[in-house]
């Protein structure tokens, strides 16, 4: 007979992952509950219109911090997406050799690289040379901070596309370019697609390689050659700051960031499972 | 017998020039061009990317060389620099991550792997992974002004409980390498939830079967045949996990106190490697102050890529055999 012991063992233990797991997913909630309480009730329509306000007036807004983030975004996926797709074509299918386990290796290299060092080689590469901070070194820094992921991403679709596709239309006499461009990549379409999209959403969020490439501004920044905020440096550097009405706009600024990239993960995460493809 | 006027066919241009342009226009040799250029990119990147370090770095380590990783001094008006204060934050930090992290996340994820229903699972899984795709200096954000003064309110009940060691000892500001470690177990237990529920449901059944049948309670399957059947693809999770939380730059920055010094207690302020080139290079007075921001941004790097390569072959090696 099992003894007292042993099954008191087992159900305490059992219990505390039970709790593990429902913390887990509490800190979640109260992260979402949080934001959505303290940042979105006091989120007004000044915040996605208005230029922030010198410190002390009240009102203002990020319109300057939206903007300059899709400009980075845009310019990032100009870079990121291009290079990444078709490095992650070149490894599903012309790969095999060892030369794309080496690529392989160093693409992960790139992805453990912390974004602060990438921010560091967009300062050495843009900033240094140019002498002054720019969107466009900003957008080099979340540009190869999107390589890696687009194309592990791309490469892990790409192979998930059944090999019979690719050989019925070879055996109607394709070449195999064609058949990559008009039958294997029509077929991943859905999976790149939302890889492409989980991709922004993460570079989305990332403060540290545009502290000392974008830098930030208080304005417009029109063009590529100037200085510009982003959403996430202005939570930084509001929320650090020692004026209640910053670190208001912060909170309201952080959950729309918050609720961007969580609408486009789940939406993201949807369409994969719909697809019967495990969600990366 | 042929004609007088040649066909068609013996017209035909022929030649190496010809079959050339044949195949460059059915497209295989552009699209292998163009895709393996791209390939080249990634390494032309990387390989830039550690060039421009080494390279800009230069002043600063040959200055210093090697002992820059073992000074403590962090005086840029004197052009004092030193590397072990950073490191440590960093150590400490990291590793009071792990220590609270490990448990929370592999116990969520045998829970999950086990014991819950697979739509709950599921469910579950897919919310923790959410929580990977939040951003860090939201988590910063939520740190600087829900758990920092959380913290402030529980302290005498840590120092009541732990105050004796060295390492809850001292004055307590909220900010400090306790909440700091404390933000980054949030950051990554989520990874280590994902892989190690990943790498728990590779186990093959028949392990647990055969447990069960020789009368094991559900625990003992889990902790002494399924886990150490895991172990590895587990382990390649905190590695990961490790290597993220080095890496985290705005969370840490924000709660961590930004104190260039070493203290024992975890009470006090601290510095990692990350939060003082964010907090100090767009501000560095000189070119030496930049160089020795860079170098520390070359220490990380190494840091980085020793363990996501020790992650990569553990996961790797659990990948190939299946779950052993």
């Amino acid at each position: 007979m099992l003894s007292f012991r042993r099954k008191a063992v087992n159900a305490v233990m059992l219990s505390l992952t039970g709790v593990c797991a429902f913390l887990a997913v509490g800190t979640l909630l109260f992260i979402l509950g949080y934001l959505f309480f303290h940042g979105g009730t006091s989120l007004t329509l000044d915040f996605f219109t208005k230029l922030p306000a010198p410190v002390g007036e009240a009102g203002g807004g990020m319109a300057n911090a939206l903007l300059g983030s899709a400009k980075l975004l845009l310019l990032a996926s100009c870079i990121g997406v291009p290079i990444g797709f078709l490095g992650g074509v070149y490894l599903a299918e012309f790969g095999g050799s060892s030369f794309s386990f080496v690529v392989r290796y160093v693409t992960d290299l790139l992805n453990g690289v912390p974004s602060i060092v990438i921010g560091i080689f967009a300062y050495i590469l843009i900033v240094l040379p140019q002498k002054h901070y720019s969107t466009l070194a900003g957008g080099l820094a979340l540009g190869v901070m999107m390589i890696p992921i687009a194309i592990r991403s791309s490469e892990d679709f790409l192979k998930a596309v059944p090999v019979s596709l690719r050989e019925g239309a070879m055996a109607l006499g394709a070449s195999k370019a064609k058949t990559i461009f008009t039958v294997v990549i029509p077929a991943a379409k859905a999976g790149l697609i939302t890889g492409i999209m989980l991709n922004i959403a993460r570079v989305a969020g990332e403060t540290a390689p545009l502290i000392f490439t974008a830098f930030g501004n208080r304005y417009w920044s029109p063009g590529w050659e100037q200085p510009t905020a982003a959403l996430p440096v202005m939570i930084y550097t509001y929320a650090i700051s020692p004026y209640p009405d910053w670190k208001q706009q912060a909170w309201s600024a952080g959950f729309v960031l918050l609720m961007l990239v969580l609408m486009i993960n789940v939406f993201a995460r949807m369409i994969l499972s719909k697809r019967g493809h495990a969600a990366r | 017998m042929s004609a007088t006027a040649p066909t068609a066919f013996e017209t035909r241009p022929s030649g190496r020039v010809y079959a050339f342009w044949q195949r460059l226009r059915s497209g295989d040799d552009i699209a292998y061009v163009l895709t393996l250029t791209c390939a080249l990119t990634i390494l032309a990147i990387t390989a830039l990317l550690v060039y421009e370090l080494y390279m800009n770095s230069t002043l600063a380590r040959e200055k210093f060389g090697w002992s820059f990783l073992a000074r403590t001094k962090w005086d840029p008006v004197a052009g004092e620099y030193g590397a072990l204060p950073f490191i440590y934050g960093t150590v400490v930090t990291s590793g009071l991550a792990l220590f609270i992290g490990i448990p929370l996340g592999v116990g969520a994820a045998i829970f999950l792997a086990e014991l819950a229903p697979v739509k709950l699972s599921n469910s579950l899984t897919f919310l923790i992974e959410l929580l990977a795709a939040v951003p860090s200096v939201i988590y910063g954000l939520l740190g600087i002004f829900i758990l920092v003064p959380a913290l402030v309110a529980i302290e005498p009940v840590i120092r009541a409980a732990l105050g004796w060691t060295p390492l809850f000892s001292g004055p307590f500001y909220g900010v400090s390498m306790l909440s700091a470690g404390v933000v980054l177990t949030v950051m990554i237990v989520p990874f280590i939830i994902s892989i190690s529920r990943e790498v728990i449901l590779a186990v093959p059944t028949e392990q647990r079967e055969g447990a069960l049948a020789l009368g094991a309670t559900r625990w003992e399957t889990t902790w002494n045949v399924v886990l150490p059947f895991a172990k590895k693809g587990i382990m390649g999770s905190i590695f990961l996990a490790l290597a993220r939380s080095l890496g985290e730059t705005m969370a840490v920055t924000m709660v961590i106190g930004n104190d260039a010094r070493i203290h024992t207690s975890l009470f006090a302020p601290g510095y990692s490697i990350a939060s003082v080139i964010a907090n100090n290079f767009s501000e560095a007075s000189d070119a030496l102050e930049r160089g020795t921001l860079i170098e520390l941004g070359l220490v990380l790097f190494g840091l980085t890529i020793v363990i996501n390569g020790l992650a990569r072959i553990l996961v790797l090696s659990t990948t190939k055999k299946g779950a052993s």
